[in-house]
């Protein structure tokens, strides 16, 4: 960044954090500006690989079951309501768009368009919140949750069919709560960029976020199919 | 250019900066984290070593006299969970790492000072659980939560055990991401990769497992408690499950996590052997990338946990091959080591006394590890003593040599002061004879055939297991007495120069203790790492003793 003023910090006996104007703070143990966006970016893209094999877990899990016991599998992810999960999809996809269009406000100093975007992504991500509550509230009302109520109607193989609802509300339930956090530390960010903390020298923190945020809307994108769609092709057709 | 005499009492440092429990519970500073992490981690060995007290004692005698057959269980089971998940994976990248990183590469302080202080509230966290299961009753699976008996049968505190392990694991997440980044960004001028110490190489190898493993544990133990707790089914087979992956989830973090264990013990007795041949380590490219080796070929070995499980024979017979490649880095480790020892004047301090106790007993454990490896002689030595002693040996015998290594080498660089030499060489020798008379007596009565967690025991086998009991009250003498002389040296102990052992590293070349921006002028690093330059060698011919003399010492 050519524009980027000399901020090293250099002097011996220093201990605080500095304020440089437009750029935030840079923090006392980091040289420059530069480096210490950069430390951020690498930290956040190191988390999203953590969260990665978090998931990932879960993700061999269902593969493994799913290969064993393809016919419970089948007839369980029947019963997942498609409409509800495609149009889940299309807000969560929605709301990657806004987040985008967040960090580009940002990256180019539009202070109300910044808020703006992450209002939206914060209702987008709330509206798909809703829907999942209302799902798994059907579940309930349909003894598909795994426990002692567990029952599954016209099921095949339904001694492991219960191990897909299992599987499916602790992947959902897991992403779920990432989309929780993420809307907490959206709300923050809302006010912090209606404050005007930001400005298009220095807006890491929403950049980060929309890491955060793509990611957790990725793994959707790869539950979406594997828990709806991929057993509905020729057994049981689109109900 | 940094001299080191008595009125260096007076000056600044990280230690005298600010005062206060506050200034300590809300620093951000890693020296002081490390410090906080010390003390805790401290608390946490002497509880489980209390639990293997009670083991040791138990097993004295045959009958179960003592403790009977579920106290014995719960107190195995905390012995491991503590030992594991609250002293061992925490010990030395928690305490050296996080005290040595910035300084051994130049920065001010880890890439995020706040991340790293939170990691520590984390693990206080999850030791609270830890606290709160040992206080209301224990848990008695083990520290592997093998369901479902974990899930179903057990009558302790499953859940709240796994809690504590699953929490503590965010800390270890938090802290090996922050290693990574600074690596990465925080090097000093003229520091490039290939210059780094080899504790640096270790630690970053290490910080790789810890965020890719630790979150395998962390959702397994998250299915567990689902299971557990809600009887949400996935493993056990009353809910259509199997046993036999949570074994699978289990190991892919547990068995990376050995290595996250003895990866920086051996990072240590790098910078250990170097400093007291005063020689560059035979093989630095070799060693740095063993370290690596080790890390990723870790990942690919879990399934040598397994082979009396329904694992099936062909997917054994490749963990088994996998599990001899990873001796290949090990072993290439132990014999740099051997080969920069080679015709170099070894000064026997005492680091290089634990260290030698290192490779010796690294070597004993590594090499039974290839025994428990082989498919057919595992069906004979699975969930005998064979495997207590074998993971003992790399354990205690490696991880904890090194940890003590590491803290006797570089407790001059943390306090400033030096511990007694004699008393200290005497509780290396304890511990190296303790540790033996302890563990070896367990290969032969695993070999004889007796299985692990139980506390009774056919007479035959009772010589064994007085041995082992003997050994163990030496091995704790051997643990008591630096106890006892770190916390007296930390005022009387003679002053420490910045560079007592004549050693290169740039954490060499700042005040003892540091101040708490580490480096009064941000170091420019011109040459390779371990440069014996002839103003250190002199130092060291000059000062024999390594302990009191007034050194200047050109950086």
């Amino acid at each position: 960044m050519a524009n980027e003023p000399a901020v090293a910090l250099h002097e011996a006996g220093h201990t605080g954090a500095h304020a440089h104007p437009g750029y935030g703070e840079v923090r006392h143990h980091f040289e420059s500006y530069a480096q210490q966006k950069d430390a951020s970016t690498i930290g956040m893209w190191v988390f999203l690989l953590t969260e990665l094999m978090f998931f990932g877990g879960m993700f061999m899990a269902y593969f493994v079951y799913r290969q064993w016991y393809p016919d419970a599998f089948a007839s369980a992810s029947l019963k997942t309501n498609l409409w509800l999960g495609a149009f889940n999809t299309t807000v969560l996809i929605c709301s990657s768009l806004t987040m985008a269009m967040a960090v580009h406000s940002a990256s180019t100093g539009k202070r109300l368009l910044l808020v703006g975007f992450l209002i939206a992504t914060l209702v987008l991500g709330s509206a798909f919140l809703g829907v999942k509550a209302y799902e798994y509230h059907d579940k309930w009302v349909h003894h598909e949750i795994p426990g002692e109520h567990y029952e599954c109607e016209g099921c095949v193989d339904a001694g492991h069919t219960s191990l897909f609802f299992a599987l499916y509300f602790g992947m959902t339930g897991l992403h779920a709560s990432h989309m929780i956090i993420g809307a907490f530390i959206l709300l923050v960010l809302i006010w912090q960029s209606y404050k005007g903390k930001f400005s298009a020298k220095w807006y890491t923190p929403i950049e980060l976020f929309g890491l955060y945020w793509h990611f957790v809307d990725i793994v959707w994108i790869f539950l979406f199919p594997l828990l709806y769609l991929i057993d509905r092709s020729g057994k049981g057709g689109i109900h | 250019m940094i001299t080191a005499t008595a009125t260096k009492k007076e000056t600044k440092n990280y230690l005298n900066a600010e005062s206060g429990l506050k200034s300590w519970l809300l620093t951000q500073d890693h020296k002081r984290i490390a410090i906080l992490y010390l003390i805790a981690v401290t608390a946490f060995f002497i509880v489980g070593g209390l639990m293997a007290v009670l083991i040791r004692l138990e097993l004295a005698t045959p009958a179960g006299d003592l403790l009977d057959s579920n106290t014995y269980n719960k107190v195995f089971t905390m012995h491991g969970v503590v030992m594991i998940f609250f002293f061992l994976i925490p010990s030395i990248p928690a305490i050296l790492g996080n005290f040595l990183l910035p300084l051994m590469i130049g920065a001010k302080d880890l890439a995020f000072p706040r991340i790293n202080l939170l990691s520590w509230y984390v693990y206080m966290l999850g030791g609270c659980f830890g606290v709160f299961v040992l206080i209301t009753g224990g848990v008695d699976t083990g520290w592997t939560f093998y369901t479902p008996f974990s899930t179903t049968y057990s009558n302790g505190y499953v859940v709240m055990t796994a809690m504590a392990a699953f929490i503590n694991g965010f800390s270890s997440i938090l802290t090996g991401l922050n290693f990574i980044v600074t690596v990465h960004r925080m090097r000093a001028p003229g520091l490039t990769w290939f210059r780094l110490p080899l504790f640096v190489w270790a630690h970053y190898a290490t910080s790789v497992i810890m965020i890719l493993g630790t979150p395998v544990i962390a959702v397994t133990l998250f299915l567990l408690m689902l299971e557990r707790g809600l009887h949400i089914g996935f493993f056990d087979p009353a809910y259509g499950g199997d046993p036999v992956l949570f074994q699978h989830l289990f190991w892919f973090y547990s068995h990376p996590a050995v290595y996250i264990m003895i990866l920086p013990s051996m990072g240590v007795i790098s910078e250990v052997v170097s400093t007291f041949c005063s020689k560059k380590p035979f093989g630095y490219t070799f060693i740095a990338f063993s370290s690596v080796a080790i890390a990723v070929f870790g990942f690919l070995v879990w399934g040598h946990h397994l082979y009396v499980s329904s694992q099936s024979a062909y997917a054994g017979m490749v963990f088994s091959i996998l599990s001899y490649i990873v001796a290949i880095p090990s072993a290439i480790k132990i014999f740099n080591w051997a080969a920069t020892m080679f015709k170099g004047s070894v000064r026997l301090e005492t680091p290089m006394l634990y260290a030698l106790g290192f490779m010796g007993l690294f070597t004993v454990g590594g090499l039974t590890g290839l025994f428990l490896a082989a498919m057919g002689l595992d069906v004979h030595l699975t969930d005998t003593y064979f495997v207590v002693a074998h993971f003992h040996y790399v354990m205690v015998g490696g991880a904890i040599m090194g940890y003590m290594a590491g803290i006797h080498f570089w407790w001059p660089k943390m306090t400033g002061r030096m511990y007694p030499e004699v008393w200290s060489k005497v509780a290396a020798g304890l511990t190296f004879i303790g540790f033996n008379l302890t563990f070896f007596p367990q290969f032969i009565l695993g070999y004889m055939g007796m299985p692990r967690r139980y506390h009774v025991y056919p007479p035959e086998f009772q010589v064994f297991n007085v041995l082992s009991s003997a050994g163990a009250s030496i091995l704790g003498l051997g643990y008591l007495i630096p106890g006892i002389y770190l916390i007296w040296s930390l005022k009387y102990g003679k002053l420490a120069g910045p560079n007592p052992w004549g050693a290169t590293g740039l954490e060499w070349q700042t005040a003892s203790p540091p101040p708490t921006e580490n480096f009064e002028i941000t170091p420019v690093v011109t040459t390779e790492a371990y440069e014996y330059t002839p103003q250190i060698l002199a130092m060291i011919d000059s000062s024999p003793t390594q302990t009191t003399k007034e050194v200047t010492h050109v950086g």
